[in-house]
């Protein structure tokens, strides 16, 4: 399957996946973050229930602290 | 634009500022400075002299509300700001209420469960408004590593979005004000690119 994550093609070999398996997949270890899904925000309890499918758009970032 | 059009724009808009420390003072006095109308701030916490350090706060303040303390200094800045203070600490509850008829939101948080709470909140509570994230600032150096990324339409983060805050590597004024400018400069292009008469 081929997506979009941050904005760049980025090919995995498998059908779909879950929110976790792409974030083990490509090693997104620190665990303040945010994960959209074509736009749609996804909570951090749905990580192992939300799908990932061919050609979705994938946008993760990381919350760091201080300010 | 001259000048006197785009403050002539920004005055009839409202920026939420989510948070009165580094980021979010830093970024209220730029605010302030380019001509925007109306800012909302909300904080819990009161003026410490150490935040003296890199907190756009003065000697003498060290005691009052950081809401309060930041009110004067805009106004010092610019007399016919309007400036709606909460003196509360921030949840998904209160952010639609304190928020609501805001343009654009800072986020400009200390703590990064705080950060995730309000892009939560905002993006399912708030559909459609923008939100500036401040993310990774702390320390020194380093400003190749800064930058800037649109999510989509509305969420935009600033920062390095790798550096944690710590004792050993702690927020300083010169790295958390360009994060807090950064954000005011995001804030100013969604800005002018809202048509008057859709206000």
């Amino acid at each position: 399957m081929k997506i979009i994550l941050n904005g760049r093609e980025e090919e995995f070999k498998r059908e779909t996946m879950s929110v976790n398996e792409m974030l083990d997949l490509k090693k997104f270890s620190f665990r303040m973050r945010i994960v959209k899904i074509n736009g749609r925000l996804i909570p951090g309890d749905d990580y192992g229930s939300s799908v990932i499918n061919d050609g979705d758009n994938v946008q993760m970032f990381y919350l760091m602290s201080g300010g | 634009m001259r000048l006197f059009e785009i403050e002539d724009h920004l005055k009839n808009f409202r920026v939420g500022i989510a948070g009165a420390g580094g980021l979010g003072s830093n970024c209220a006095a730029s605010l302030a400075r380019t001509g925007v109308g109306t800012l909302v701030i909300a904080d819990f916490d009161r003026v410490e002299q150490s935040n003296l350090s890199r907190q756009y706060y003065f000697q003498g303040q060290a005691g009052m509300l950081k809401t309060e303390a930041l009110k004067e200094n805009l106004v010092r800045i610019r007399p016919e700001i309007k400036v709606l203070t909460f003196h509360v600490k921030l949840d998904r509850e209160n952010i639609p209420s304190v928020f609501s008829g805001c343009d654009v939101i800072v986020e400009a948080f200390d703590r990064s469960d705080m950060k995730e709470m309000i892009v939560e909140t905002v993006q399912n509570e708030m559909p459609g408004i923008p939100l500036i994230v401040g993310s990774g600032l702390a320390g020194w150096g380093r400003n190749e590593i800064l930058g800037f990324r649109k999510i989509d339409e509305t969420l935009y983060i600033c920062g390095d979005e790798m550096t944690e805050a710590s004792d050993d590597l702690p927020p300083m004024a010169p790295r958390v004000g360009i994060v807090a400018n950064m954000q005011a400069n995001a804030v100013v292009e969604i800005l002018l690119k809202i048509p008057l008469k859709t206000k």
